[in-house]
């Protein structure tokens, strides 16, 4: 015998699956002021490669919001960013680090570099040069770069363009604010060539490491 | 540990921020500029010496057994397991896998073997004093004499010092000396240097940070942590180690005070007992701490330093 399920419960219940399916693990939907930032760093949080604009999903909480206050007080010189982070409120401010840094990241890694130029991007992130005062990248940033509590945000999942402009601007004091100095101090050790090297290396890496290579040497 | 629960490295993280460094006391001590530092521990030791670079390892069963000496080195939980009791490497106070003069680089320790140590009142060889690293830097157990882990770091420490003389004193051995204290070493400044320097990596109660239950920062004190028979719990050795190697890229950037005070405030925390316990607090003071840059068996704050009952046994 056919049993009848009304139309209207079957809808009901559709629906709900619909929504959790679509819904986020955080559940957060982006704050309006989100709005602004999509046109550069994408609704998917991961920024525009090409043009050098930077991942913000799933950075620290902390870090995104430092970031916000420093664009606007000039901490970290950025025309853009200068006029995006002004406006904001506190309470914005809040709202984006926090939306942002629940975002999943995702994407792939960009092409390996190959070459004597990806051996030396690869021992710099991994070994640093400490002859020359360089700690490798991963001491901070952690096994496969993927970032460290509220402090030390990922390198994997950027751009090269983005962590080799970043590099400079702590050598020449146009970006400042990173904790006792320690970024600004590295920089000022780094060649250009180094400097590209080892963006180049870190934007070749996956998201999430396997635990194998991170240890690899 | 976030910036939210810990009022002072928030105050520590605003230390560009020129609106904020006014308004707190803390803030307004710190300097705005980074601290002027040393590219690395060997400016401060005269060392000539450079081992060789690691391109260099030749490629066959000698060289595979250098490679797994630096890798116990870089990763000691994962490559040498079995003997490790804590979530420390050799890395940790060996810069550089143990190449770094100034940071006990393991060449200048390998020409200098078999000695005496006070220690243990015996000759030691080579590989015996890699024993004492397992036993109470990595609080863990000796790896058998002639084990693998033992013939790699051996290996690894032989190939590093090609072309240094065979016992000769050399430049860069160990911790290079730094100046005494003008003030006695003491709990509440040290507590403020850790609180401006160090906390950002090693955490609010010295826990250290991890990743995927990987260390990233080495645990200070605690049950991870180093136990007490080990070398860096003497606060003059750790003073050494500290003034010339941290935080990670700014040697020598901390005064000799401060480095004194806050090895002070590091080695007055508890860790786990010392190996070579004695059945009582007194008795193993008595026998293997009696130095005033020892704080173990010595109270601090109200607390009897080391009196947490025997060792765990492994």
């Amino acid at each position: 015998m056919r049993q009848f399920i009304p139309m209207r419960r079957v809808l009901a219940v559709a629906t709900l699956g619909a929504l959790f399916w679509a819904a986020p693990a955080s559940w957060a939907a982006a704050p309006p002021e989100a709005a602004s930032c999509i046109a550069c760093h994408g609704a998917d949080g991961m920024g525009n490669a090409a043009a050098g604009y930077p991942r913000l999903a799933g950075l620290p909480e902390q870090y995104l919001a430092d970031q916000l206050r420093y664009f606007a007080d000039g901490t970290r010189n950025n025309a853009i960013m200068s006029g995006m982070a002004k406006p904001l409120s506190a309470a914005q401010v809040t709202a984006l680090a926090t939306y942002y840094s629940k975002l999943k990241p995702s994407g792939k890694p960009a092409p390996m570099p190959t070459g004597a130029a990806a051996a030396e991007g690869e021992r710099l992130a991994l070994r640093g040069d400490w002859e020359k005062g360089i700690p490798a990248c991963i001491r901070c940033h952690g096994p496969g770069a993927i970032g460290v509590g509220e402090n030390f945000p990922a390198l994997v999942g950027q751009s090269a363009a983005y962590i080799e402009a970043q590099i400079k601007a702590w050598k020449d004091g146009s970006r400042s604010g990173d904790p006792l100095g320690l970024m600004h101090t590295v920089a000022l050790r780094m060649t250009d060539a180094q400097t590209q090297a080892v963006a180049q290396w870190l934007a070749a890496q996956p998201l999430s490491p396997s635990k194998s290579a991170s240890a690899k040497h | 540990m976030t910036r939210k629960q810990n009022p002072m490295t928030l105050a520590l993280c605003a230390l560009g921020l020129f609106a904020a460094s006014a308004a707190s006391a803390l803030a307004a001590d710190a300097p705005m500029a980074p601290p002027k530092s040393e590219i690395n521990a060997a400016v401060g030791t005269g060392a000539q010496f450079t081992p060789p670079p690691e391109s260099s390892i030749p490629d066959d069963d000698f060289g595979k057994m250098v490679k797994l000496g630096r890798d116990i080195m870089l990763d000691t939980p994962k490559y040498a397991k079995d003997f490790v009791g804590n979530t420390l490497s050799c890395v940790n106070c060996h810069t550089d896998a143990g190449r770094m003069a100034g940071s006990a680089p393991l060449w200048a320790a390998y020409v200098s073997y078999p000695a005496y140590r006070g220690k243990n009142k015996k000759v030691n060889t080579f590989e015996e004093r890699l024993q004492g690293c397992f036993k109470f830097s990595q609080n863990g157990k000796a790896p058998p004499l002639g084990s693998k882990t033992l013939v790699a770091l051996e290996s690894y420490s032989y190939w590093l010092s090609k072309g240094l003389p065979v016992d000769e004193k050399v430049a860069g051995r160990g911790y290079p000396n730094l100046p005494e204290p003008q003030q006695a070493p003491d709990y509440v400044r040290g507590q403020k240097v850790y609180e401006a320097k160090c906390i950002l990596c090693h955490a609010a109660n010295g826990e250290g940070q991890y990743v995927n239950g990987e260390t990233v920062f080495p645990p200070l004190w605690g049950p991870k942590s180093f136990n007490w028979g080990a070398g860096m719990g003497s606060y003059k050795n750790a003073a050494k180690f500290i003034y010339a190697n941290m935080p990670y890229g700014m040697s020598y950037s901390l005064s000799p005070q401060e480095a004194w005070d806050v090895a002070y405030f590091m080695d007055a925390q508890e860790r786990p007992q010392d190996p070579r316990w004695q059945g009582s607090v007194a008795a193993t003071r008595a026998k293997f701490h009696d130095s005033k840059f020892s704080l173990y068996g010595t109270k601090v704050n109200g607390k009897l330093l080391g009196d947490i009952g025997a060792p765990k046994p492994r």
